[in-house]
């Protein structure tokens, strides 16, 4: 008999182990609209089988709080049922001895006091106040509702120019987002019930590297109406397309020399070739839109003059304008607001990092994004500096390691205290105080909070400040109150008392993506022209290849390549290569069709127009 | 052309033809039950799942068309095994009890379930209790949530063909079920009762509140005159219960059995379909030269599921209703005032009780205003679908193929064929159009001068022509199905379309194909046959113009005057506006 020994897992804690992970994966697969009291009686359930049976709450309670609920789901139970199942999880929380109890019972208390309202219509009318109501999860998830599943199975059977024309219906960005979407379809893709979720956005830009007709669907009849757009990035532009579709004239007004917005003086050439964007716009233009570029709304023209002109007027200007961080010495020479910054690369202003030491401050998408570009100009050494944790971030994980991989070092839970300047007003130091992270917030994320430890000195020569963006309202003021910085426009895009002014994206809803920009644009031309009369059909007429009847077995999701880190220093060039041939065919064949599979077969797989 | 082997058998069936479609065109038959053509594709039960060779799962039939080569077998012992077993589990949450069901007989899954020889479940049996089995028992319709199979059918013909969506999956997991949608209460909802969930329910989950031992009893009753009006549409329709073709069982036998049970007077409702055309064609005619018809046109107002879903979708046209009661009221107010007097009854020993290819037509006898005589309650006291008749004939043993014919009584057995068409889409049109030329202009026109309104079995919206009336044209629309009705409005409302008179039935064909007629569990579309039957009975018919009813000629000579007079207008007409649809009250 050996003292000690060596402990290997048993086959079937092996089997049990990987069935954690397919759970896992199943529930962040979990359709939305579920009943919340069948997935409370579910977690108890898988709870309950986790108990060691040595105290009784856990042991005897949670099977006890098991058969409440299920009585409540047979609607066998009353209002007295709920209270007891409040009570006995009240007890279980406070005094079972470890985490198995408490928390399972935190958990069933958590729903009976949010969802209370489903438990008693459960048990006064036996029924349920919830339902599916989104049958295919990646096109439900798609702000713009892009159909999805279609464009796949287009690019599985070959035919990527009615891939890109069927994504046109929905979004007229397909190369732009093929290459930046933040691909919230992805989040709950059904596959991620196999294996993991499909490279949705990856296949997009495949089909569009490779499609070779860019050639615009016919607009409607003229309809003699004129439509002023304030702003040519991609909310002002999606919404110039579609109106433009609709036979409607359109006039599009940017402050900028060249249109494109965030997409061109935001996002980095190395993850969003200019050319890429130019490609898309083109496309947008050759439906006959007049264009004012150089055109500031506000300063050039009074808005007023816009609003009389035009049948309807739409502002989608964006948010340009930098957040400051309020500390001393922010007005040194060397400090930069990052949108600044990006704004300059975009128009050709290059700085010269060359040599320097930089710090970026924020931890959010346009923080790496300078932190990427800075590396690129040739600084010597980048840091970034976040008063969070790394996990804490908002940036996607994806660019956070390849910002690493680049060489920026990420300095967490270091808060900006002060920037310091020699004589002359040059930079020389970021002081940070050091952070510890603490109690959750109400808005789910941990808070830091001073650690009471030294500052701390980071030399450098220049400092990038990426703490957010807020949107220059000013010019209209006159026509609807901005609130907190916000243009105020209802769901429908509709700016309340004004005759025919519509608002949308970043300016209405703070900093988002690209693709709740382009959802914007395609929601205000749909109610601009019910606004003017007019009842346009955007429709597309591909059809979608019949899915393959027996789906591919588990198989590993096909991440795009990027470039190795050290030939990105110095250039510009795109950093992500696309899929081949090969991947994209196997990545194609991931797809589970919900559209024809499932739910959506019966509850609206497609929508083929709007 | 795909070809493929089924079962060892070589097939060619033309490109994007499903399995199940190419197996029937070579006598292969694939049992399912979700599974209706064009509205329900959605391979739900699992039931019509066949192997093909090369793949990994079994693939449904239904919804999965042909490719070259494919190898089919729906027939192996995988499929035997995967049919038998999801049939099982379809019967473990299935109220099995086919002996106090009244579509034992014509039900699917019965069949399905008879036809694999399935003896013994064995999985237990798992079914709704409490509230969750809950349902009123005073509706038109009634719903078994424990014989619903969830095959989605009545969701489907609810939104895709009427366009009310009154049906929806509640819930989800396994609790997931069939419900009211919204979750409302069906005596809340819109319902148009039109009665097209219950024809398409493959089982007996759906059903008409069942009154057939109200009628019975009113037989039985001593002290009670029976009087009993049949629909135009019934007669087409009532022998398919027993088997029979439609059209093969008369309305002279449907008279006898009806003496057999017990009934005092049996009379026709073609009779007040005539009397309808006489109102509501001189109705057209004054709101026409009142100028009332310039901008929106007057609609027929004899469909109460089509009044039901006017009220309730677009309440701000209820005015546009002509204001004449429908042929079952005018016959129920005529039962109890002009026809008790001549029989010399007291209205309030009269029963009155009708047949119809309907289920909107029970709630529409209990409506506000349908009392003429008001001692004596409902003008008609008791509403009965065909297939609830054609249930009380069973219970009477009767055997329908020998029975005798028999004429109706009189005087309000008198119908006409323009009255007899009125069971039709199209044929309330026609009939006022006879007799509306003939108000016009003191003749008769040519018979058939109107049947370009009549259903050619196209799917159209709905149709449209415009005939002359004595120098004035007329244009007309007709269509059936609520879906096809909301288009047609919405195009009205938006000056798209203009009319002067349009007809609407809420059932897809109309009355023939009425949520009230037989279901004989072969999903097969009966309206365009059941309709021919009635035109080749108005073909065949003496009279054909409802004017020239000799029975509604008395009527106006003995007690109304003349159409629209103030006493026809206070028997005959109603007011819309005297009730609500519950969503609006």
């Amino acid at each position: 008999m050996s003292r000690l020994s060596i402990a290997t897992p048993g086959r079937a804690q092996t089997v049990v182990e990987s069935l954690y992970r397919d759970v896992e994966h199943r529930i962040s697969a979990s359709p939305p609209g579920l009943c919340p009291v069948d997935m409370a009686l579910s977690f108890l359930r898988l709870c309950h089988a986790q108990t060691c049976g040595k105290c009784v709450p856990c042991r005897i309670g949670l099977g006890q709080l098991t058969t409440l609920l299920e009585s409540v789901l047979d609607s066998t139970a009353s209002r007295d049922t709920i209270d007891l199942i409040e009570k006995t999880a009240r007890v279980i929380q406070d005094t079972a001895d470890c985490a198995i109890g408490y928390e399972a019972a935190r958990m069933v208390l958590q729903g009976v006091q949010g969802f209370r309202e489903d438990y008693i219509s459960h048990v006064e009318h036996g029924r349920c106040l919830f339902g599916l109501n989104q049958p295919v999860p990646c096109v439900a998830l798609c702000p713009a509702g892009v159909d999805i599943p279609g464009y796949i199975a287009l690019v599985r059977a070959g035919r990527y120019n009615d891939a890109v024309r069927l994504i046109r219906k929905d979004n007229p960005f397909p190369t732009v987002c093929g290459y930046v979407c933040e691909h919230p379809c992805e989040a709950r893709c059904r596959r991620r019930m196999v294996d993991d979720a499909v490279n949705i956005c990856g296949i997009k830009r495949f089909a569009c590297d490779h499609a070779t007709d860019w050639t615009a669907p016919p607009c409607a009849e003229p309809t003699g109406k004129r439509i002023g757009i304030v702003g040519g990035g991609p909310c002002g532009l999606s919404a110039a397309y579609f109106l433009s579709l609709m036979g409607h004239q359109v006039v599009v007004y940017d402050q900028r020399p060249k249109l494109g917005g965030m997409l061109r003086y935001g996002i980095p050439d190395y993850r969003l070739p200019s050319e890429k964007l130019d490609a898309d716009i083109e496309f947008i233009l050759s439906t006959g839109i007049e264009v004012h570029t150089d055109t500031a709304i506000g300063k050039d023209i009074p808005f007023s003059e816009i609003e009389n002109q035009y049948d309807a007027v739409y502002i989608a200007i964006g948010a340009h304008n930098d957040k400051k961080l309020g500390i001393e010495g922010e007005d040194s020479k060397g400090v930069y607001a990052a949108v600044q910054l990006l704004r300059d690369i975009g128009e050709g202003r290059i700085p010269d990092f060359q040599g320097k030491r930089v710090c970026v401050v924020g931890g959010g998408n346009v923080s790496m994004d300078a932190t990427r570009t800075a590396i690129r100009l040739g600084a010597r050494s980048v840091t970034c500096v976040y008063r969070r944790r790394i996990n804490d971030m908002t940036a996607l994980a994806e660019e956070i390691e390849e910002a690493q991989s680049e060489g920026c070092q990420i300095l967490p839970l270091q808060a900006p205290d002060r920037i310091e300047a020699d004589e002359s007003g040059h930079v020389t130091a970021l002081w940070t105080r050091p952070q510890i992270i603490g109690a959750y917030g109400p808005d789910g994320r941990p808070r830091p909070h001073d650690a009471g430890a030294p500052t701390f000195r980071i030399p450098c020569d220049i400092v990038i400040v990426a703490i957010g963006q807020a949107i220059d309202a000013q010019p209209f003021e006159q026509v609807t109150p901005v609130v907190r910085g916000r243009i105020q426009a209802e769901s429908d895009a509709f700016v309340p008392n004004t005759p025919h002014v519509f608002a949308g994206g970043d300016a209405v809803t703070g900093p988002a993506t690209v693709i709740r920009a382009v959802a914007a644009g395609k929601v205000a031309a749909a109610n601009i022209d019910t606004h003017l009369g007019f009842h346009h059909i955007i429709a597309s007429d591909v059809d979608i290849p019949a899915p393959h009847l027996t789906n591919s077995p588990a198989c590993g999701r096909v991440e795009l390549r990027n470039r190795p880190a050290d030939e990105c220093i110095g250039n510009f060039d795109l950093v992500k290569c696309g899929m081949t041939e090969e991947e994209a065919q196997q990545e194609t064949s991931r797809c589970l069709r919900c559209d024809h599979f499932g739910y959506g077969i019966f509850k609206g797989g497609r929508s083929s127009k709007w | 052309m795909v070809n493929v082997m089924i079962n060892g058998l070589p097939v060619s069936a033309p490109e994007g033809t499903t399995i199940l479609d190419a197996a029937a065109s070579a006598g292969i038959e694939i049992p399912s039950l979700c599974y209706l053509k064009g509205l329900n594709e959605i391979s739900a039960c699992r039931v019509c799942c066949v192997e093909i060779e090369g793949e990994g799962k079994l693939v449904p039939s239904c919804n999965n068309v042909v490719r070259d080569g494919m190898v089919i077998h729906t027939n192996s012992p995988r499929v035997r095994e995967a049919r038998r077993t999801n049939v099982e589990l379809i019967l473990s949450q299935h109220d099995n009890k086919c002996a106090t069901c009244v579509r034992s007989g014509t039900c699917q899954l019965q069949k399905v379930a008879n036809d694999l020889g399935v003896l013994s479940i064995p999985y237990p049996p798992d079914l709704a209790r409490g509230k969750k089995a809950f349902w009123t028992t005073t509706f038109p319709l009634y719903r078994d949530t424990n014989k619903c199979i969830k095959c989605m059918r009545c969701v489907q013909v609810c939104d895709k063909i009427q366009s009310l969506s009154v049906w929806d999956v509640s819930g989800s997991g396994s609790r997931t079920t069939i419900d009211v949608s919204g979750n409302r209460f069906i005596k809340e909802s819109d319902c148009s009762l039109c009665g097209q969930c219950i024809t398409h329910c493959p089982t007996g989950a759906l059903r008409e509140r069942d009154d057939t031992a109200r009628a019975f009893a009113a037989l039985a009753a001593p002290d009670k005159v029976t009087v009993v009006q049949i629909a135009p549409a019934v007669r087409t329709a009532w022998g398919e219960a027993f088997g029979m073709e439609c059209g093969t069982a008369s309305v002279g036998q449907l008279v006898t059995a009806l003496r057999q049970m017990g009934a005092d007077y049996v009379y026709d409702t073609t009779f007040s379909a005539d009397l309808t055309i006489a109102e509501e064609g001189t109705e057209l005619l004054h709101r026409l030269r009142a100028g009332d018809l310039a901008t929106q046109p007057m609609f027929t107002s004899c469909c109460p599921g089509w009044v039901r879903f006017l009220k309730s979708q677009f309440p701000e046209m209820t005015g546009r209703l002509s204001t004449a009661k429908s042929p079952q009221q005018m016959f129920g107010a005529v039962a109890k005032t002009w026809l008790a007097k001549r029989l010399g009854i007291d209205p309030k020993n009269i029963f009155s009780i009708s047949i119809m290819p309907c289920v909107a037509k029970k709630a529409e006898s209990e409506l506000p205003g349908m009392q003429s005589v008001p001692e004596a309650g409902n003008d008609v006291d008791l509403v009965l679908t065909t297939r609830e008749f054609a249930r009380m004939v069973r219970a009477e043993h009767i055997n329908v193929p020998d029975l005798e014919e028999s004429p109706f009584d009189s005087p309000l057995g008198d119908g006409t064929g323009a009255g007899v068409i009125f069971g039709a889409t199209g044929g309330v049109m026609e009939a006022a159009l006879r007799s509306a030329y003939f108000l016009a202009t003191g003749e008769n026109p040519p018979v058939e001068a109107f049947r370009e309104v009549r259903n050619s079995g196209q799917s159209v919206v709905w149709r449209e022509a415009t005939f002359d009336l004595a120098g004035t044209p007329i244009r007309c629309a007709v269509t059936s199905g609520l879906g096809n009705a909301r288009k047609l409005i919405r195009a009205i409302k938006r000056g798209e379309a203009q009319y002067e008179f349009v007809e609407i039935m809420a059932c897809p064909g109309g009355c023939a194909g009425g949520g009230g007629q037989p279901v004989d569990g072969s999903d097969r579309e009966k309206a365009v046959p059941r309709g021919a039957v009635l035109y080749d009975l108005d073909r065949r018919a003496k009279l054909r113009f409802s004017h020239e009813n000799p029975a509604v000629q008395a009527l106006y000579q003995e007690y109304l005057d003349e159409p629209c007079s103030e006493k026809a207008e206070h028997l005959l007409h109603c007011d819309h506006f005297a009730w609500q649809m519950p969503q609006n009250r």
